[in-house]
């Protein structure tokens, strides 16, 4: 496990030194996620090594949001006052942001990738 | 000195001697934030993994409610929460996982999910601008609202780029990815998209890491196709969204 972490934490660093060197506009844990990609393709050797630590990180992914959520109380004068316009923004986006996703995705599978899925692996 | 002053009056003394050291410490805001999800959790999972019993809600509705009733300040309470914030970083790396496992997959679906990507992610901005707009939003809530479908830390950066307030934005971030988890069955049941990789995609789009970690409650692959889209969805944005929100701003 320790070496799993810091090795997400080395990629992390690498990722984070890179967007700060080249004045990118990517942040580095991202860049840090493509990185290890690249690695584990190169090294598919590795990924017995990282993968419990990541797949446990990632099944408590939500909790790692709740401190951030917990902020609400800086904003509640804000919330309140523009109260429709937030809460209709955010209902209304999110689904169309979900349905227009999905419908294009559905509709470029069938159009580029027909029948994509059906060959067994 | 009155010999009759009552020991329980001492004991509670000592109390708030310890609950002053205890609210300033961090390791109080991060034993209660680790102690609320766990129980968040397993309502959760009592209810049967409901959409709608979102436990990041829950959680933030409850930690709330603790700091106000205490009025501990929430910079107090970040001293200890940040430990668990700061995984964020890590755990976007380890996205790297479940993408690698369903590399040939996304090698072959790479056109239809660019596409839909960059759908998504325009369409989700452009209407969060335009409803606040037309609601009569202030630029900075305006602002705030543009990169909300982004996962958190990525979208407070944008916010901040745009003159937004990055600690608003990171809340409407989570609103939105509770919305999304919580709304997302029901709706891909009405439009009849039935495809895993097409709604763990849309999901990790729309609502980042907390629609991604719904994607994953449902099936692994649905979890890889989501956090692939919750990383491309930060690339994508990190670049694109400072611009198209910045140049919509300057029009409202």
């Amino acid at each position: 496990m320790i070496p799993a972490l810091a090795a997400l934490l080395v990629f992390q660093l690498i990722g984070e030194t890179l967007v700060r060197t080249l004045a990118v506009p990517v942040p580095g844990p991202v860049v840090g996620m493509a990185l290890l990609l690249l690695t584990l393709v190169l090294r598919p050797s590795l990924l017995p090594a990282i993968k419990p630590t990541a797949q446990t990180l990632l099944q408590h992914l939500s909790l790692l949001f709740v401190p951030a959520g917990v902020g609400v109380m800086l904003h509640l004068q804000r919330l309140g006052d523009e109260a429709l316009a937030i809460g209709v923004a955010l209902v209304v986006s999110t689904l169309v942001g979900l349905a227009s996703t999905a419908l294009t995705m559905a509709w470029l599978m069938k159009r580029v990738a027909p029948h994509a899925d059906e060959d067994t692996p | 000195m009155n010999e009759g002053l009552p020991i329980a009056g001492v004991a509670v003394g000592r109390l708030a001697d310890v609950w002053v050291y205890l609210s300033a410490s961090p390791l109080l805001g991060l034993t209660v934030t680790l102690l609320v999800y766990h129980g968040a959790f397993v309502a959760y999972r009592r209810s049967g993994f409901h959409p709608l019993a979102n436990p990041v809600a829950l959680s933030v509705m409850v930690l709330g409610a603790l700091l106000w009733g205490t009025g501990t300040p929430y910079a107090t309470y970040f001293e200890g929460a940040q430990f668990v914030h700061f995984l964020l970083g890590p755990a976007t790396v380890a996205l790297s996982v479940p993408l690698f496992e369903q590399l040939a997959r996304l090698k072959r679906l790479w056109l239809p999910m660019l596409g839909a990507l960059v759908v998504g992610t325009l369409a989700a901005t452009v209407t969060a601008i335009g409803v606040g707009w037309m609601l009569g939003a202030s630029k900075a809530t305006i602002a705030s609202l543009a990169p909300k479908s982004v996962t958190a830390p990525v979208a407070m950066g944008i916010s901040e780029k745009i003159g937004g307030l990055p600690t608003l934005t990171a809340v409407l971030v989570v609103c939105t990815g509770i919305l999304g988890a919580a709304s997302a069955r029901y709706l891909f049941d009405a439009l009849r998209i039935k495809d895993p990789t097409v709604r763990g995609f849309a999901l990790g789009t729309a609502a980042h890491g907390i629609g991604t970690a719904r994607a994953f409650l449902v099936s692994e692959e649905m979890g890889a196709f989501a956090g692939l889209a919750m990383g491309l969805s930060a690339l994508f944005s990190a670049v694109a969204l400072p611009l198209v929100a910045g140049w919509l701003l300057k029009l409202v």
